[in-house]
């Protein structure tokens, strides 16, 4: 780790809150990278051992549907989190996910957080409330658009039924 | 039908496919011009033979023409969606409030449209890159997916101004769409702006309208500050019928551009 990653890390939106000795040791497993567009990060299936705090550009989670092709579920850009299956067993990726544009990120190697987060519960705490408020952000917007309150016209404009 | 319920003949200048449900009419005079509206208000559109419904502005003329994007979903907007180059169409109106952007001084302007929502909002949206008074203009755009946007030539101009920072976002893609997939919220989150000093105008379906107030409000904004259109059934629109009373109020009278806290739209 360099102080330089240490104090980039600490100015991430998703890193906000989290004290200072603890934002240290995410950094002690942190690492600047760059995706150009098109690439690859992972693939649904594979093992999941990091994540990514998103500096520049967008990343879509896809997903393969048979007979329809790629699907994208959702970008995620500046300010996101990539990635919280390293968290869980079994610790495989649910989904791809590829660069859209050119994009800039931290990668921190998920498991050595998972085994600081054993050691020090303070970690623990700040990246399981964070990885949860995000999943809930999620959870909540998905809700939403299973709704598919776009594609129900009749709902939506002024009813001009009797 | 008195006076105020009688209609104005118009004839169908042109018919602009927008979707696969949704196109554009721009109507012109046959007979005497009805008052020029505002961004925001809404007409009674007939279509003969199947009956008349509110149909927001979104667009014009001071010529005379009026423009209006009409979605296909139920008998009378269906024959309207369908109105072919010189069918002769009803237009009383325009009725109620308009977005009135020009009221917000300079503050910065925050749009957020969620499907046909885009079509009363661009007008306004127009009317903001043409004055000189505002800070930012934010447009926020969502919709099912990258087929169902409407207006592409408007988002290709506003993607292109300097004034003018567009986001858009949809429910569904496939790999290749270079633009968000996800709710419109995501948007909010992101964007540039002073919550404190902003001003935002909100048009699409009533529970998007409700997240992106609560998105809005946690990025600062007052519920004074956010302006919605809301959509009731609406049938006279000279305040006397009732059909489209929301609480104390009657949308075609009081709205149906309000601000969130008149319409208590989170009172639960």
């Amino acid at each position: 780790m360099t102080p330089l990653t240490t104090l980039m890390l600490g100015k991430h939106p998703w890193v906000a809150g989290i004290p200072s000795d603890q934002v240290a040791l995410i950094g002690d497993h942190a690492r600047e990278v760059r995706f150009h567009a098109g690439q690859v990060i992972f693939a649904e299936g594979e093992h999941a051992d990091r994540f990514w705090l998103i500096w520049e550009g967008q990343i879509a989670l896809v997903l393969d549907i048979p007979g329809r092709g790629t699907v994208v579920l959702e970008t995620l850009s500046a300010g996101d989190c990539l990635g919280w299956s390293w968290l869980f067993p079994p610790y495989r990726w649910q989904f791809g996910a590829i660069a859209v544009s050119d994009s800039r990120a931290m990668e921190i190697d998920g498991t050595a957080v998972r085994s600081a987060c054993d050691a020090d519960p303070v970690l623990c705490a700040a990246i399981y409330k964070r990885v949860s408020a995000t999943t809930v952000e999620r959870l909540q917007a998905t809700r939403m658009r299973l709704l598919d309150i776009y594609g129900a016209p009749a709902r939506h404009q002024w009813s001009d039924e009797p | 039908m008195t006076a105020a319920t009688t209609p104005h003949r118009y004839r169908v200048r042109t018919r602009e496919v927008e979707t696969a449900d949704t196109a554009t009419l721009s109507l012109v005079p046959v007979d005497e011009a009805v008052e020029t509206p505002r961004p925001g208000q809404l007409m009674m559109l007939t279509a003969f033979g199947f009956g008349e419904a509110p149909i927001s502005v979104s667009g014009g003329n001071s010529d005379g023409t009026l423009v209006h994007t009409v979605q296909a979903a139920g008998p009378i907007t269906r024959a309207l969606h369908a109105a072919a180059p010189d069918t002769m169409v009803g237009v009383r109106g325009p009725y109620g409030t308009g977005w009135d952007v020009e009221r917000s001084g300079a503050r910065d302007l925050v749009f957020v449209a969620g499907g046909i929502g885009l079509a009363s909002l661009r007008p306004a949206i127009w009317a903001a890159t043409e004055s000189k008074h505002h800070g930012r203009i934010v447009v926020l755009v969502g919709a099912r997916t990258p087929g169902d946007l409407l207006f592409s030539h408007d988002l290709a101009t506003w993607e292109r101004r300097p004034d003018v920072a567009l986001s858009v976002t949809v429910d569904q893609a496939e790999v290749g769409w270079r633009a968000n997939v996800g709710l419109v919220t995501s948007l909010i989150k992101r964007a540039t702006f002073e919550g404190s000093r902003t001003t935002a105008f909100v048009c699409g379906p009533e529970v998007m309208m409700r997240v992106v107030a609560r998105a809005l409000i946690d990025r600062g904004l007052s519920e004074s500050d956010i302006r919605l259109s809301l959509e009731r059934n609406m049938r006279c629109a000279t305040w006397s019928c009732g059909r489209c009373r929301l609480g104390p109020l009657l949308t075609c009278r009081d709205g149906p551009v309000v601000r969130l806290d008149e319409a208590g739209l989170l009172d639960g």
